[in-house]
């Protein structure tokens, strides 16, 4: 038996206190309000999982739900295929490579609502570009009054926004890999596809894991951008889960469903990231996948 | 039957290299170049290697043959029809890189069946060739395991099975395929290069910096250093008369020993001391002036007393090296390295001894280039 040297507690205990104070904790008060009715500062009621039995039967946050999951895939759709190209057409070294970086990051550097108020106006089709250009090529776009159009700015503003972090991590992660992969195809015949199905793919998934679950988790939980757009309009065409949840937890001042239902997005986001990433390690590894070429 | 019989003819080239390489756009000087002009023959379904420490350009001129580099100047001719502008795949070469380079998500047979595949072989003559070339390199157990987690030695083994599964090609390159083989399978290897080269009677081009590699694996050994290919030879040839002292000094372990000469009439001078030449030496050298000698550790003779040609030396070390005593000198400031079998008598450090240096295996330098 080795011996036990407990002294290794130590020196993960600011660790603990640190993520403690900033996760477990707030964590833990919204589990307190999940299962408690509170009435009044002295007034609450333990209620058990009622809360979450309700927000479990909520239509409305039914149909979030699949707003939201719909919306997350089709920011996967878009931005990462999307991402790969750009990677792949981008210059591999000099100042044009430099100018394509700085111009790719420039989006990735603005806030959130400014991006929100960027489209707004933008899209708008007396004085906005994209609107107004919409507009004279004969199309009926108008993001603040049909449903199809609010959704579709949104996932435009996403696109727009995101997919140069997918671009600038597949970059990366093409320039990492060594030039005697490309010489070898070159040498064994293999054409531009075949190059980028057995080399450059294979090579790109780690970082392309990365992108993925990076574009899921923000996208599963955008807020900002939506809420500054459209505000969730029109209807509740572009109310996406985050900001049900504000509309109940700050504007109803429901917290004690808002607090059960916070659990069940949590839980979501965790499951959905797991899948994915055992899903992204698992793909092209296995003995048991399909061969290339039949 | 018929497509196979056709599969199987060979369509090897004689390559003739007339060329100068930089990587620079401007080259001025002989430093900026990484090949400097040269002209160069490989012939049909011979074994070569080009032999020279890093950065000596070997690796340059195997991408220009292969068609990876395109040459700044001159020309590649494969039997003589030129194919500068042409792709390695236009070329029809196979190339094995220093590292190995597998396909991840790939099998093993399916790597060793991709160069085909992308040729677009009939599937039934691939899989005869895939379990060829895995038998002769002993990977036929692993051909369906996937070859993204075998170890660095298999990986390397697939890389090569890449380079020798396509039996129409015109020539296999390798550049440096052993480096991240250990050294029991190395040896291995290289017997199975050799019989492969025997079998298949391919023109085989091997880069190594590794003398005992390129020595036993090649018929003909180019030496090369600082761009310039300095000798082209066999084993035999590059021991006996190094044609540059870069040779001399690069094969053999320890290298050619050199001494600054000076030529006076008949007699050579070192360090002081006149030596009497031999008639054919004087006949070849007599205008020559200052030169280097070169002559080999396994030339020079040892004795404890004077004789003509020898000259004194201080013994500084010796030292067994298994089959031989190596013997360390020193004439005035200048190391000289002598071999002296087993049985004889070995002089110790302190001792004063007789090196002869001048014989029939003695060469003369000037500027680096042999004189005789």
């Amino acid at each position: 038996m080795k011996p036990v040297n407990h002294k290794a507690w130590l020196l993960i205990l600011p660790v603990v206190v640190c993520v403690a104070f900033s996760a477990i904790l707030p964590l833990m008060t919204v589990v307190n309000y999940s299962v408690q009715d509170i009435i009044s500062p002295e007034r609450r009621v333990f209620v058990g999982t009622e809360w979450f039995k309700m927000v479990m039967r909520d239509g409305e946050l039914h149909d979030a739900l699949l707003r939201q999951i719909t919306f997350s895939i089709a920011v996967l759709v878009v931005e990462v295929p999307l991402g790969i190209m750009l990677a792949l057409s981008m210059p591999p070294s000099g100042w044009k490579a430099s100018a394509v970086l700085v111009l790719l990051a420039m989006s990735l550097l603005i806030p959130w609502n400014v991006v929100g108020t960027i489209w707004q106006i933008f899209g708008r089709t007396d004085i906005g570009l994209f609107g107004a250009a919409l507009a004279r090529l004969g199309f009926d776009y108008n993001y603040t009054g049909s449903a199809t159009d609010a959704w579709l700015t949104v996932l435009l503003m996403d696109v727009w926004h995101w997919t140069s972090l997918v671009a600038l991590l597949c970059y990366a992660g093409l320039r990492a890999i060594p030039n005697a992969y490309y010489q070898a195809a070159q040498i064994d015949g293999a054409s531009r596809f075949a190059v980028f199905r057995y080399i450059e793919l294979p090579k790109l998934r780690g970082v392309l894991m990365i992108a993925v679950l990076l574009r899921f988790m923000d996208s599963f939980m955008i807020y900002t951008e939506p809420f500054v757009l459209t505000g969730g309009g029109p209807g509740n065409s572009t109310t996406f889960l985050s900001q049900y949840l504000t509309q109940k937890a700050v504007g109803q001042f429901d917290v004690g469903p808002a607090a059960a239902f916070s659990l069940i997005y949590f839980l979501i986001i965790l499951l959905m990231c797991f899948i994915l990433y055992n899903w992204m390690q698992r793909v092209g590894t296995s003995d048991a996948s399909t061969p290339p070429n039949g | 039957m018929r497509r196979i019989a056709q599969h199987t003819c060979t369509d090897m080239a004689r390559i003739d290299l007339d060329l100068a390489h930089s990587y620079k756009p401007l080259p001025a000087r002989d430093a900026d170049y990484a090949l400097l002009p040269l002209a160069m023959t490989f012939d049909d379904g011979g074994a070569y290697a080009l032999l020279g420490p890093s950065g000596c350009g070997k690796t340059t001129m195997l991408n220009i043959i292969s068609g990876l580099v395109a040459p700044s100047q001159g020309t590649v001719r494969f039997d003589g029809e030129d194919v500068t502008s042409r792709t390695p795949q236009q070329r029809n070469i196979a190339q094995v890189f220093q590292f190995p380079v597998i396909y991840d998500t790939m099998t093993v047979a399916e790597n060793l069946a991709f160069p085909l595949r992308n040729r677009r072989m009939p599937a039934e003559r691939i899989g005869q060739r895939v379990g060829v070339v895995a038998e002769m390199l002993e990977l036929t157990a692993q051909l369906p395991q996937r070859a993204a987690g075998l170890s660095a030695d298999v990986k390397q083994k697939i890389s090569l099975g890449r380079g020798l599964v396509r039996n129409d090609v015109s020539a296999v390159l390798f550049d440096e395929p052993l480096t991240v083989i250990d050294p029991h399978l190395k040896w291995q290897l290289r017997r199975k290069l050799k019989q492969i080269h025997r079998e298949l009677k391919l023109t085989l081009i091997y880069v190594t910096h590794d003398q005992v590699e390129a020595l036993t694996f090649a018929d003909q050994v180019i030496v090369m250093t600082h761009g310039r290919a300095v000798q082209t030879g066999s084993a035999d040839q590059l021991f006996e008369r190094p044609q540059h002292t870069f040779v001399g000094h690069f094969i053999g372990s320890p290298g050619m020993n050199f001494l600054d000469a000076e030529i006076q009439g008949d007699r050579l001078r070192i360090d002081g001391v006149d030596l009497q030449m031999t008639a054919d030496s004087i006949a070849a050298l007599s205008q020559a002036g200052r030169v280097t000698l070169g002559v080999r550790p396994e030339y020079v003779t040892v004795s404890d007393s004077a004789r003509p040609g020898a000259m004194s030396a201080q013994v500084v070390k010796a030292q067994d090296i298994g089959t031989h005593w190596m013997v360390t000198g020193k004439i005035g400031e200048r190391v000289v390295r002598a071999r002296v079998s087993s049985g004889a008598a070995v002089p110790g450090a302190g001792d004063t001894v007789w090196l002869g240096l001048l014989g029939p295996h003695t060469c003369f330098y000037k500027d680096d280039r042999l004189l005789a």
